[in-house]
């Protein structure tokens, strides 16, 4: 059950679960925000997790808040709700051109940026949401000596497919988009695709991501 | 051939298709978009003798200068708005609420929205629309939805595919109100705002800044304190949420939001005054108003039924 479920405006749930963000937290999320998907409540418009939130909004039309949390309120997560994580290794190349913002992190960090990308393409990713912009990953977790505040100044563009950092998350900017993240590299891979009317985004909350390094070339004749 | 469609003389400056919007895709990221103005869009659609959820066109401030080629149509445009039929040499000026006949070469030339921003036009017909994830709503910061996810622009074609040709003569008396106090329910992070800031919000003049889209509308005023942290672990956001940003001005969430954000929330308008939220100006200037949950819902009820009831009058 969900402990604490407070309403957002009067036509919203926000579910709070607690204020640490990590893998174990997230997952509870994740459990929640399938089972209450697959139930199909009617009146539920939209259902958000977030790191350790989950808002549920809802057609006041239809339903309100008293009753709605009744019923959220008797969901219970049974072991058999795990989530299948599934696992992605996404190509990146990390040529000058891609890596914009490379040498501001060697300077803030203070570590060689070949050290920074060893450090990254060793990791193993958990997503914790997508969003923001249509399918754009929230990964983490960076080791503590790759975090780093964002630019100062965001970017009025980033481009399609750029790895961002900023803090201990990595993301994929899915369209080209404002944004203040960290770029180190890009990826040839389709991220969020909206031709497809059934899942359009690759990566979803749960899954594992590793990142591999590519050579220009490689991203250059990239077939998906 | 029977082919009907208009030709976009001007375009307007922020022409779109919009139905009801989109559901359950705020968590990979994609917002609910949807006509601004729920009201006047039901009415428009009523008005062409349409189901509730028929794709129509909303513009804001200039709509668009439009020549008709086809059978005859039926058309209605509702909203506050300016605007005029060339029929030949005879010029009709144009009454919100109220169904309209255009015939071939007509030409129809939205002049303006007057004290608000958003209009909209709709047809008895159908518009030729690719949907996307079962909608034609266009968010044209994401590009997602009809005409490839982009505003009208100008020398296109619309094309039409279906004309219903039982031809209405309906009317409507209708005059859009503008609010000048927002009812809103306290934010969950109310308190991370200092006393001062807090009556600042509930008492003092906010002014509906020129930065205002379909994304979400930016207020100026008096400064309002965080005490707490300027930042809050990204979380969903829903239209009508106010953020308070690190300058310490609010912000509001409308349809074309980003679904997820990490200021904190000081508010969150009630659905009853959204309609009327989006319609204020730049420079308009609002008043925010503290209402409880029970107070919203009621009110939501009595916005519905005056909605339903306008719907039936047609």
């Amino acid at each position: 059950m969900i402990k604490n479920i407070s309403n957002l405006g009067d036509a919203a749930l926000y579910c709070d679960f607690g204020k640490e963000v990590n893998r174990e937290t997230n997952t509870q999320v994740i459990k929640y925000f399938k089972t209450i998907r697959k139930k199909n409540i009617l009146g539920v418009n939209n259902i958000t997790p977030s790191y350790n939130k989950l808002i549920i909004s809802f057609d006041l039309k239809k339903i309100n808040f008293n009753k709605l949390k009744k019923v959220i309120d008797n969901i219970e997560i049974t072991k058999s709700d795990n989530i299948q994580n599934k696992k992605f290794e996404i190509p990146v190349c990390c040529e000058k051109e891609f890596s914009l913002d490379i040498e501001r992190l060697e300077e803030i960090l203070n570590i060689k940026k070949e050290k920074i990308y060893e450090n990254f393409f060793e990791k193993e990713f958990f997503c914790y949401m997508t969003g923001f912009i249509a399918g754009m990953p929230f990964l983490g977790d960076l080791e503590e000596n790759l975090r780093a505040k964002r630019l100062d100044t965001p970017r009025v563009k980033v481009p399609k497919g750029s790895i961002g950092l900023t803090e201990q998350f990595a993301n994929i900017y899915t369209f080209e988009s404002p944004g203040g993240w960290n770029i180190i590299g890009n990826t040839p891979l389709n991220i969020f695709d909206n031709s497809k009317e059934k899942e359009p985004n690759l990566i979803n909350p749960g899954d594992l991501v590793t990142f591999k390094r590519i050579t220009k070339e490689k991203y250059q004749n990239y077939h998906e | 051939m029977n082919k009907n469609y208009f030709e976009i003389i001007r375009a307007g400056i922020n022409s779109t298709f919009q139905d009801l919007g989109r559901n359950h895709l705020y968590h990979i990221g994609i917002p609910f978009s949807g006509a601004m103005d729920n009201r006047n869009y039901l009415l428009a659609n009523k008005l062409t003798g349409n189901n509730h959820n028929h794709p129509v066109i909303e513009f804001a401030y200039q709509g668009p200068h439009l020549k008709y080629h086809g059978s005859p149509i039926n058309i209605a445009i509702t909203g506050d708005v300016s605007f005029e039929i060339k029929k030949g040499d005879n010029l009709v000026d144009g009454k919100c609420y109220q169904s309209f006949i255009l015939e071939n070469n007509d030409e129809l030339d939205i002049i303006s929205t007057n004290k608000s921003v958003y209009g909209y036009l709709a047809i008895s017909g159908t518009f030729d629309l690719k949907f996307q994830w079962s909608s034609c709503s266009t968010n044209t910061k994401a590009n997602i939805g009809s005409n490839n996810g982009k505003k009208l622009t100008t020398n296109q074609k619309i094309n039409i595919k279906k004309i219903n040709q039982n031809f209405m003569n309906t009317k409507l008396n209708y005059v859009n109100t503008k609010i000048e106090n927002i009812r809103v329910i306290k934010g969950t992070n109310f308190n991370y705002f200092s006393e001062e800031g807090k009556e600042i919000f509930f008492k003092n003049e906010f002014k509906v800044s020129k930065l205002s889209d379909r994304m979400g509308m930016r207020l100026e005023g008096k400064k309002i304190e965080n005490i707490f942290e300027t930042n809050i672990r990204s979380e969903g956001l829903i239209k009508g949420v106010i953020q308070v940003t690190a300058d310490g001005f609010p912000i509001i969430m409308l349809s074309d939001h980003g679904t997820i954000g990490g200021y904190p929330k000081i508010g969150v308008v009630i659905s009853a005054d959204y309609d009327k939220l989006v319609q204020l100006t730049p420079g308009s200037r609002v008043k925010f108003q503290e209402v409880d949950l029970n107070s919203a819902e009621t009110l939501f009820k009595l916005y519905d039924l005056e909605t339903q009831s306008l719907i039936s009058k047609i």
